[in-house]
């Protein structure tokens, strides 16, 4: 193949990958994960613009529920499913977490808030509750 | 009628007489065959004939949906009563001005301070010509409508990663993209290189496009020399005796493909976005105001629906005062339309069957952010030529889109300085409204310098904290469409859905019509059937 060949090919894949691309506004803008790391930074960038910072929700016409004081929290496999495959109004975010991550998250709200009892979910915790080629939200 | 394509009658002239002679239905096929209307789902004006005396439609949520569903049925001859959460009509067809405030959930209020007559439509912002339903009724409504510019060649396109972070023109880069690509192209087709795909015929003609459409010169070069008639010039052409133009230097091919600004240029061309979009006069709200001139006496405002429950006969809605809670009300119908976002409904206790229920439990809400900026005066139209449209970046602002209107007024001037989705829309509700505004202009800065200097108010709308939404727009992904979306839209008992969530228009006015449209068709249909 010619170079003025190759050349040609690579440009008609860009053009090709660029329709696919803006198929997806949010591809135009900004990250495509959450580069946090530890459990408080992860809360305080996500789970705070619904839950608050206080973990105690918010009502208008529907409510975020507390996470404060929360004893449905304490089991590790029901805030890791909510994480994951949100519920209702919240989007699960299990296409943009990984497990490392949902664990920090998880683990940060079972011992904040009022909350004192978990702490120990795992990684593979996380993983072992991933349903295998499920299909995540995208967020738009 | 004969053949319509050997007849020597006029389209135009046909479409009257078949108009003339035939109900609307027949009118829309018609118009469908020969090439007009084929866009839209819009069926023309619903018409709901032979509505029984004194039948009943409560309707939850005056938004648009609710309001659509309101004015035809109450033209229909149904008895309509419409509650709604908030003390203004309009739902998410909103705008925000001088002198409003808001409060988001987590309980902090921001004040408006925009100048008479500037605003920002924290919701949908634009009209695709193709959204029939919505323009038949800003026509009926008397709203006015004026162009909304999407495409501005002179905005810019921004990668923080390429050009040492300079934001480029976007007829720059649109330019030397198609510059590029037709050279390559050309070049290979002249060498002979395509004769196995391009046959002898289409050779020549392809060549001849390739060079108009990628301004390249006679050897097929995309060069300095012949790029001026398409990006623009150094120095451009004047009068006089020093009139004579400098041409402008294309980017290098390398520099245009790294950048992946090309990414941007597809985006103004496709369906939803290309020209020729709309806007209110003075404001997304001005439908909403035009359905609510109609509609505002069947509406009961500050009524928050807590219990919507369902009989053989009918529909019985519990709702108590918004703003003070307080004793518990009824109101009754035959039938009940909800337009309620699901991100509420599946709040609300009810007793619809088990199927429709898992449906509203299906659709989360989509995260989304916008942010009004008001600045001392109008320096993207003063300094730097841009008149409306849209500036991308890959910064967490998304966008930054200028004023369709008001070219050239003196004083301040108000833009949209953020529209963010994902990632970014998430971490951004999670701010404060002052830290958000305060990372909404240092990222635009990086675009326009001239923020800092000149910023003078802002406000900034995350819809996870809209106190009557939770949430933008109900998102729907394959799995869930092919399990719910069937049985969210079917009338359940006396009840049936509308909203954007039951339409495949999502996110988009059009679609809060289009399913208000269908969902009264339908229960009208089963009203007439079961008389």
């Amino acid at each position: 193949m010619s170079r003025i060949h190759q050349t040609f090919a690579a440009v008609l894949l860009t053009l090709l990958a660029s329709g696919v691309a803006l198929a997806d506004p949010a591809d135009l803008a900004g990250a495509n994960s959450f580069p946090e790391r530890d459990g408080q930074h992860l809360y305080t960038s996500i789970c705070q613009g619904c839950h608050m910072s206080n973990a105690k929700g918010a009502t208008g016409a529907g409510t975020y529920p507390s996470l404060a004081n929360n004893p449905r929290l304490a089991s590790a496999t029901y805030p890791i499913s909510m994480v994951l495959y949100g519920q209702k109004d919240m989007p699960g975010l299990g296409g943009f977490l990984d497990d490392a991550q949902v664990a920090a998250v998880v683990n940060y709200v079972q011992t904040h808030f009022g909350n004192n009892d978990g702490g120990k979910v795992t990684a593979d915790d996380v993983k072992a509750l991933r349903q295998p080629n499920y299909q995540y939200f995208t967020l738009d | 009628m004969g053949d319509i394509r050997s007849s020597s009658i006029s389209r135009r002239e046909l479409l009257a007489m078949i108009g003339r002679t035939t109900s609307a239905a027949v009118m829309y096929q018609a118009m469908s065959s020969l090439g007009y209307a084929a866009e839209s789902d819009f069926q023309g004006p619903v018409s709901l004939e032979g509505a029984p005396k004194g039948t009943s439609v409560l309707v939850l949520g005056a938004g648009l949906a609710g309001m659509t569903a309101a004015l035809e049925l109450r033209k229909a001859g149904y008895k309509v009563q419409v509650l709604e959460y908030r003390d203004r009509a309009g739902g998410r067809s909103w705008s925000l001005r001088g002198g409003d405030t808001y409060t988001e959930l987590g309980g902090l209020t921001q004040h408006c301070d925009f100048e008479k007559g500037l605003y920002i439509n924290p919701g949908p912002w634009r009209i695709p010509y193709h959204h029939r339903g919505l323009l038949h009724y800003c026509k009926l409504l008397g709203v006015r409508l004026e162009a909304f510019v999407e495409l501005n060649a002179n905005a810019y396109l921004h990668n923080s990663k390429a050009f040492g972070g300079k934001p480029q023109r976007f007829r720059h880069v649109m330019s030397d993209f198609n510059g590029y690509v037709s050279e390559l192209l050309a070049k290979a087709t002249d060498q002979n290189k395509l004769d196995q795909v391009v046959a002898k015929d289409e050779r020549d003609i392809l060549l001849e496009a390739l060079r108009r459409w990628g301004a390249l010169d006679d050897k097929y070069a995309y060069t300095s020399a012949t790029a001026s008639s398409m990006r623009g010039y150094d120095k451009d052409r004047g009068g006089g005796p020093d009139g004579a133009p400098t041409p402008s230097t294309p980017i290098s091919r390398a520099d245009i493909l790294n950048s992946r600004l090309w990414q941007h240029l597809s985006f103004p061309l496709t369906y939803e976005f290309s020209q020729t979009l709309f806007q209110p006069v003075g404001g997304m709200d001005m439908i909403a105001q035009g359905f609510a001139r109609e509609v505002a006496s069947l509406i009961q405002f500050n009524a928050k629906v807590t219990d919507i429950s369902q009989s053989d006969s009918g529909v019985t809605v519990t709702y108590v005062d918004a703003r003070h809670g307080g004793q518990a009300r009824q109101a009754k119908a035959d039938w009940c339309v909800c337009t309620v976002p699901l991100s509420i409904l599946s709040q609300i206790r009810n007793n619809f069957s088990s199927t429709l229920q898992a449906a509203i439990n299906a659709v989360p809400y989509a995260p989304a952010i916008k942010a009004g900026l008001q600045f001392k005066r109008r320096f993207w139209e003063e300094d730097e030529a841009i008149y409306g449209g849209i500036s991308y970046t890959d910064l967490p602002i998304g966008q930054v889109s200028y004023p369709s209107t008001d070219y050239q007024k003196p004083g301040k001037g108000v833009i949209l300085g953020a529209y963010m989705f994902g990632v970014s829309a998430v971490e951004f509700t999670s701010l404060s409204p002052s830290e958000r505004l305060q990372r909404v202009l240092e990222y635009g800065t990086q675009l326009h310098p001239q923020m800092s200097r000149e910023f003078d108010n802002g406000i900034s709308v995350a819809w996870h904290r809209v106190p009557w939404t939770l949430g933008c727009y109900g998102m729907w992904k394959d799995d869930t469409r092919q399990q719910y979306y069937k049985d969210l839209c079917a009338i359940d008992g006396h009840t049936v859905l509308a909203g954007e969530h039951c339409s495949y228009v999502n996110a988009w006015q059009e679609g809060a019509i289009l399913s208000s449209l269908s969902a009264i068709e339908r229960l009208h249909q089963r009203v007439v059937a079961g008389r």
